[in-house]
Formats: C-alpha cells, sequence, structure tokens
C-alpha cells in the first residue's frame, strides 16, 4: 500500500480553530528534518489550507508520476521534507473548496492511498478544527493501511479553547488513537518595550488539561510575532532564528516522539 | 454525545423524510446528492433504489416549513471566516448583544435612506428614541458550529438546556430580547464531542432552522465554523439565499488573509452579500507601559487591502 514504507504518523489536532495546528505541524516536520528523519507533511484542511504558506510552497503544484500516482511537493533539494495538500491542486490561492463531507473524504483518501510519499520515518498530518469528516475519514483510511496514527494535540490557555479540546480528547480516545501530548501554544506575550509578561489568552489551561485527561503536558509556546512574520514570508523560524527559544517545546516532542520510536524499534 | 433526552427529537438528516423507507447509513451522501444511490456507502441500504432513481430529490418540505419560521425574522446575517479562531463567536456574540441594546425605533430611522426625511419626522423619531417605552430589538444568535460550539461559554449559559414546547424547540435566552440556539444545550456533557460527518450536521442545522420557536426577531446573527463546507452551504441552502450578508472576521497576518479571499469568493459564488470584513487582534497595546505593537503582523497590508481589492463596503 502507499503507506506500507510510512513508520510513524503523527496527527496534530485540535477542536478548536486557530490555536496553531499548522505552526506546530509545520515546526514538528522541520523539527524532525532536523534530526535526520524523512518526514511527509500532509495538510487535510481542505478548505482552509494553510501549511504551503507557512513552508514556502505557495508556487508549487502537484504533478502526477507515469503510474498515476501524486508526486508530493518537496520543500528543498535535500528531499527530505515532502509536502500534499489541497493548495497544490487549485488554480487560485483565492478559489474557495465548497465541498460537503462526501467530496472532502475522497480527496483524503487520494491524498493517503494516491500519493507516493516513498520511504519515510514520520507522515505529520495536520488537521481543521472539529470533529468532522476530515477526521474520521483520516483515521478510518490509515487503519485501512494498518498505519495507527497517534496524536498532538494542540490548544491556548483560555477555557473556551479547552473545551474544545476536551471533544477532541474524547474523539481520541473513541477511536483509541494515543495522545503523546499536549502544546500549550500563544502562551504569553513579553512585551518588547517594557518586557513584562501579558497572558492575553489566559494562562496555564493547558498543563491543567493535560494533567486533567492524564495525557504528557509538552509544554508551553509562547506569542512570538517573529513566528508570524516568518510564516507569512515562508521562511523557516529555525533557520531565520536560530537562538530563539520560543518553539523549544516543538523541537522537544520530535525528540520524544524519535525515542519512543526507536525503543519500540528495539523491543 | 447528544443528550439522550434529545432521542424523541432526534436529529434528522437531510433526507426528504417521506421518500425513504429506513434511517440512512453511516457514510450516507444524501438523496439529493449526484451520487445518490451509486455511492460506495449506498450498497445495501435499502433506500438504494429510491434515491438511484431519483425520487428521493423531489423539492424538500422542510425548506417551505423553514421559510414560515424566518418569516417573522426581519434580518438574517451570518459571521464567517475562512480561518478559525480569528472571533467569530466573539464577534458574534458581542454583535447580538450589542443589536439587543438598540431600540426598534432607532434602527427603523437609522434604516430609512430617504434623504428627504422631514425635520419633523427626524425630530419625532428621536423624541420616540428618548421614550422609556419603546422596545428593545429582539435579536437571536444561532451557533452552527456543531463540533465546537463556543456561544454558550460566552454568553455565560454553560449548563442550559433547550426544552421543547407545542410551538417548538425554545432557545435559552441571554436576556429578554436575546434567544440563543446551540448543540452545546444539547450535550450529554459540557465535554461531549459530537463526532458526526456532514450529512448529520446538515440536519441538525435544519432542525435550528426548521423547529426553533425564534418567534418575531429583527435580527438574526448566526455563528458559523471556519471554511466553506457542509455548514455555510445548508444554511445559505436552507434559507433559500434569503440572507441580508455576510460578515467576515479576519486577524491580520496573511495566513488568515488567504482565506479571507476564499470566503469572499464564496459569498460571491452563493449570491450572499458581504457586508465587510472585520479585522481582529488588530495590534496590542502593554496594560503595563501602554506601548502599542503588532502581534500578528499584517506582512501584506492587512484587510484593508483585500476590502479594496474586492470592492467590500466597509472594514472595521
Amino acid at each position: 500500500s502507499a503507506l506500507s514504507n510510512v513508520d510513524n504518523v503523527v496527527l496534530v489536532m485540535s477542536g478548536k480553530g486557530g490555536v496553531g495546528k499548522s505552526t506546530v505541524a509545520v515546526h514538528l516536520a522541520n523539527a524532525l528534518v532536523a534530526k535526520g528523519f524523512k518526514v511527509g507533511l500532509l495538510d487535510v484542511d481542505l478548505t482552509g489550507p494553510s501549511v504551503p504558506r507557512l513552508v514556502g510552497l505557495t508556487e508549487h503544484s502537484v504533478h502526477k508520476s507515469a503510474d498515476g500516482g501524486w508526486i508530493p511537493v518537496y520543500a528543498d533539494n535535500t528531499q527530505r521534507l515532502a509536502v500534499m495538500s489541497i493548495a497544490f491542486l487549485l488554480r487560485s490561492a483565492s478559489d474557495p473548496v465548497i465541498w460537503r463531507g462526501p467530496k472532502k473524504n475522497a480527496v483524503i483518501r487520494q491524498f493517503l492511498n494516491d500519493v507516493m510519499w516513498g520511504d519515510i520515518d514520520y507522515l505529520v498530518v495536520d488537521t481543521p478544527p472539529g470533529t468532522s469528516d476530515e477526521h474520521i475519514s483520516t483515521c478510518e483510511y490509515l487503519l485501512e493501511q494498518s498505519r495507527k496514527p497517534v496524536s498532538l494535540l494542540v490548544t491556548t490557555p483560555q477555557a473556551i479553547a479547552l473545551s474544545d479540546v476536551r471533544k477532541e480528547a474524547a474523539f481520541c480516545r473513541k477511536l483509541d488513537l494515543p495522545i503523546v501530548g499536549i502544546v500549550e501554544n500563544m502562551s504569553g506575550y513579553v512585551c518588547e518595550k517594557c518586557a513584562e509578561c501579558t497572558n492575553i489568552f489566559s494562562s496555564d489551561g493547558g498543563r491543567l488539561l493535560a494533567e486533567e485527561l492524564g495525557v504528557p503536558f509538552a509544554g508551553r509556546v509562547p506569542i512570538d510575532p517573529r513566528v508570524s512574520a516568518c510564516e507569512d514570508a515562508g521562511r523557516d523560524f529555525f533557520a531565520t532564528h536560530p537562538d530563539a527559544t520560543s518553539l523549544q517545546c516543538i523541537v522537544d516532542v520530535a525528540q520524544q516522539l524519535a525515542d519512543s520510536a526507536k525503543k519500540d524499534q528495539q523491543q | 454525545g447528544i443528550n439522550a433526552e434529545y432521542g424523541t427529537h432526534p436529529p434528522a438528516t437531510s433526507m426528504s423524510d417521506s421518500k425513504l423507507v429506513a434511517p440512512p447509513p453511516e457514510h450516507c451522501v444524501g438523496p439529493n446528492s449526484e451520487t445518490a444511490g451509486q455511492a460506495s456507502g449506498c450498497a445495501g441500504c435499502p433506500n438504494q433504489k429510491i434515491c438511484a432513481s431519483g425520487e428521493a430529490k423531489a423539492p424538500d418540505p422542510d425548506i417551505a416549513a423553514i421559510v414560515e419560521r424566518m418569516s417573522t425574522v426581519k434580518h438574517k446575517i451570518l459571521v464567517l471566516s475562512g480561518k478559525g479562531g480569528v472571533g467569530k463567536s466573539t464577534f458574534s456574540a458581542n454583535l447580538a448583544r450589542a443589536l439587543a441594546a438598540r431600540k426598534v425605533s432607532a434602527d427603523e430611522t437609522a434604516n430609512t435612506n430617504d434623504s428627504t426625511v422631514d425635520k419633523d419626522d427626524a425630530d419625532a423619531a428621536a423624541a420616540a428614541d428618548d421614550d422609556d417605552d419603546d422596545e428593545l430589538c429582539q435579536v437571536g444568535l444561532l451557533d452552527v458550529d456543531i463540533c465546537g460550539p463556543s456561544a454558550p461559554t460566552i454568553l455565560g449559559l454553560e449548563g442550559q438546556q433547550v426544552h421543547f414546547s407545542n410551538l417548538g424547540w425554545e432557545p435559552v435566552y441571554a436576556a429578554d430580547n436575546l434567544a440563543v440556539m446551540s448543540v452545546g444545550f444539547m450535550l450529554d456533557g459540557a465535554d461531549s464531542a459530537v463526532i458526526w460527518r456532514g450529512p448529520k450536521k446538515n440536519g441538525l442545522i435544519k432542525q435550528f432552522l426548521r423547529d426553533v420557536n425564534w418567534g418575531t426577531l429583527d435580527y438574526l446573527v448566526v455563528d458559523t465554523p471556519p471554511g466553506t463546507s457542509d455548514e455555510h452551504l445548508s444554511v445559505v441552502q436552507y434559507l433559500k439565499g434569503a440572507v441580508d450578508g455576510a460578515v467576515i472576521v479576519t486577524t491580520p497576518q496573511e495566513v488568515a488573509l488567504q482565506d479571507v479571499r476564499k470566503e469572499i469568493n464564496f459569498c460571491r459564488k452563493v449570491g450572499v452579500p458581504v457586508l465587510g470584513v472585520v479585522e481582529n487582534m488588530a495590534g496590542f497595546v502593554c496594560p503595563h507601559c501602554t506601548h502599542a505593537q503588532q502581534i500578528f503582523v499584517p506582512s501584506t497590508g492587512a484587510c484593508c487591502t483585500v476590502v479594496r481589492r474586492y470592492g467590500c463596503f466597509s472594514s472595521w
């Protein structure tokens, strides 16, 4: 099957929109590549695909191979980061994708069955908010190919986000998906002038939720305007700001995934 | 999942109930779909022949019921975004509250486009405005984000439940003149997940429009999830496009704006006027030193450039 040489699948999920799923997915993928792994990055947010912009691939489109499979877009010449998104199939970035569930499911099936990911260590999947067609189908089609994904949840600290993330956790439990951690994004903002921290979106909610659910707390990502600026420009944050520590917890998650995969192999 | 109490009023699917002989299966594409009766999920379904024959694609009688229900709702406003987490629910709840604080006579005067309004009439309207007996606008807030309902939390209505009367589903009232409906009022617990595919979500949205006893409303504000999918199509289709317009919410950065462009094009495609675009999270003023700064940098000129390019009426 198309995914038979894909060793590990990580679903980056939330429940809540706009908490930083795409940010976490892209930087997790980049962190894994930096550790020497070959990574696929699949964007199943069909109506609001952000991944191509974040990795600086907005001018690219997808090509089919001789046998009809889709060739993913590679982020650079080393071909260690392969990317697939509906955005590569649109004529214009302003074209809306106005599809109901069944059509979305069909495309997601193609993304998982027909894309020639090749021999990769990790497939990181960026999902849209919610617990609907995209999520159900992605899990279903992965299980059809005997790929059991793990889930990395992203939240912001405030209650209105946590409420949705609990629902996503319930989804994961229902489908028996292990939750490898919860990342608390937009966790405080340090004023550029006086260096005081303001908890714009409240504080500590991610850690408390992790405790409540009995899952690992992956850490906090503070609000860093440089992250958004890099994303708009499609620049790699780690390469542009090598001394920045804002996204350290995502690097840590990459290390944990690597360690646990190694352990599984040894066993 | 959904509270067992609502078992007696199970969320309908998007089916026209009259033609089908069995409940639809999990992956039903719907009898009005182009692949009705022919999709892979149709195999083995008792309705398969009926759907394939096109019999079930009859005019939906529920539409007439919705038109009837909505006939007492003067203005319907959708709050959309392409991007998640930009503040649709925040904006919707606060718009609903702001509208509910307005007096009806102020709105009637404001809506007058006649530039020859008599000065005496204007004075009379202004005097009426001061009259304490003047009615406040009747407002409804409909939350069609089925998977991530935020309205109950934002309006301080968590834990409230929907009740049924002979007039239909009774909305929950945030104030005497502010009625709210959300799936959030129908869950077994606040954290219960609603893990539904499109057809089932569409069915509940239809019930929100057909069965909720909104009464007479001056404004119905509809809060939506991000994107351009089932929920958005269904609301527009069930309302037969009789929507005054949509307000699109965004944040300043390009990653959000690229979704705004899609949303504007969605509105054009389905015939919903764009009333304007709201730019949320536009700058931060430090509460400690009052220094103003940008968190979500408007690298491509923020929503003003989008508004100019697309000729939208207003940007706020």
